[in-house]
């Protein structure tokens, strides 16, 4: 498939209410690798496999969750194509100069109906992966530390408006809806996760009605093997798990959810499949969506519904 | 190192009690062994789920989000459950709800 746009999650910037102790967290027992730490105080990681300087960052706060989440584009003219689409759009666009993220170049920043900020950026230093780009291995020794997935892959939103701010991101920003979930009652659609690539989902959203709230941040793994693996160091590092390990019908992945040390959750991923932009979306309904949640039990967890930072 | 103790904490709702040790959060004791009572939530002082009011008894609080304890909350022993860390027997009564999905 072509990819043009938006090409992808970029990055996630996210508080913690202590963060000594969320950087041995994400780079130990997650086993993300620290790539700097900027002026402010931020502190970047990547996955082992990613290719750009940073795509999780972290900073210190008196309150947990999201601070804006990043998608990179092709390049600088899609950049400002986009910039003058939204405000053609309507969004209210705001530039942040390059070099305010270590690494990367300018950003596009706006705020959704949800209450995110979402950016789009188009360049961010190459540091590779490790490996060499003429005859690599297949993995380096960082794909063994901690859980070790090999990218940051996706975000899941809660907020006000998601029928309002899906139609920024399919109508203006090339996205298409992949799956969505049908609210009780014929309210209208509860949730959305959307493409911009050839993923299941790049970014999901659910109507929420505090705004700008962080459900997870998704990091992906390559087996399913290295999701029971995952349990395995969450157990031995007493991480606290939400659900799993088990398999959504949603995106049909095999996952993991827990939380970090500042009660952001994040998930541990493999599965899904490849859509193609052709293909009809699939609808789940209220009454069936235990089994989207969680479909070995079909149980809908009431934590997974409510609890956000 | 410090020296572990127990500590008995009682819910003060359901008359729920159970042996807390000093080196785990009042949420933690309570669900290792098994007891209910307290809402969990992240676990982590982030979301506020597990908002209880330490109404008698003495506790070490540590970090949690100002989204959901606020100063005259501390004041008046209103904290999160998942990091408050007993040093006596301690009472609590249960404040935080379970915020209810729109959805439902």
């Amino acid at each position: 498939m072509a990819m043009s746009g938006v090409m992808r999650p970029g990055h996630a910037c996210v508080r913690m209410l202590d963060l000594d102790e969320a950087v041995h967290f994400y780079r130990d027992v997650l086993g993300l690798q620290e790539t700097g730490r900027d002026k402010q105080g931020r502190v970047y990681f990547k996955g082992w496999d990613e290719r750009d300087h940073n795509s999780f960052v972290i900073r210190q706060a008196d309150k947990a969750g999201l601070d804006f989440f990043g998608f990179r584009v092709l390049d600088v003219a899609t950049l400002n194509k986009l910039d003058s689409d939204l405000r053609a759009f309507g969004v209210a666009t705001e530039r942040i100069p390059a070099g305010d993220m270590l690494e990367t170049g300018e950003r596009v920043r706006f705020e959704s109906p949800s209450g995110h900020l979402y950016e789009l950026y188009a360049e961010k230093t190459h540091v590779g992966n490790g490996m060499p780009l003429v005859n690599p291995g297949p993995w380096p020794d960082a794909a063994e530390h901690g859980i070790a997935p090999f990218r940051m892959d996706h975000a899941l939103l809660y907020g006000p408006n998601v029928a309002k701010t899906k139609e920024i991101f399919t109508q203006v920003l090339g996205f298409r809806v992949v799956e969505y979930v049908e609210g009780p009652g014929g309210a209208g659609p509860a949730a959305f996760f959307m493409s911009c690539s050839h993923k299941a989902h790049d970014l999901a959203i659910v109507e929420y009605p505090e705004p700008g709230k962080l459900h997870h941040i998704s990091f992906r793994l390559d087996s399913w093997e290295k999701v029971l693996r995952a349990a395995d160091l969450m157990g031995r590092n007493k991480v606290p798990i939400d659900i799993g390990p088990t398999r959504h019908g949603v995106t049909r992945g095999t996952t993991i959810y827990a939380w970090d040390r500042s009660g952001n959750r994040f998930e541990t991923f493999c599965g899904s499949y490849e859509p193609y932009p052709d293909w009809q979306p699939i609808k789940w309904t209220w009454e069936e969506f235990g089994h989207g949640l969680d479909y070995p039990t079909g149980k809908l967890h009431e934590t997974f519904l409510s609890v956000v930072t | 190192m410090s020296e572990q103790k127990i500590f008995e904490v009682t819910i003060n709702e359901t008359g729920v009690t159970y042996r807390c040790r000093s080196d785990e959060s009042l949420l933690h004791g309570m669900e290792r062994l098994g007891k209910r009572g307290i809402p969990s939530g992240c676990r982590g002082g982030g979301c506020g789920v597990c908002k209880v009011e330490v109404v008698c008894g003495d506790y070490v609080a540590r970090t949690m989000s100002c989204d959901h304890v606020s100063d005259d909350d501390r004041c008046h022993h209103r904290l999160l459950a998942c990091k408050v860390y007993p040093t006596s027997d301690v009472t609590v009564e249960v404040i935080g709800k379970m915020r209810k999905n729109v959805c439902r």
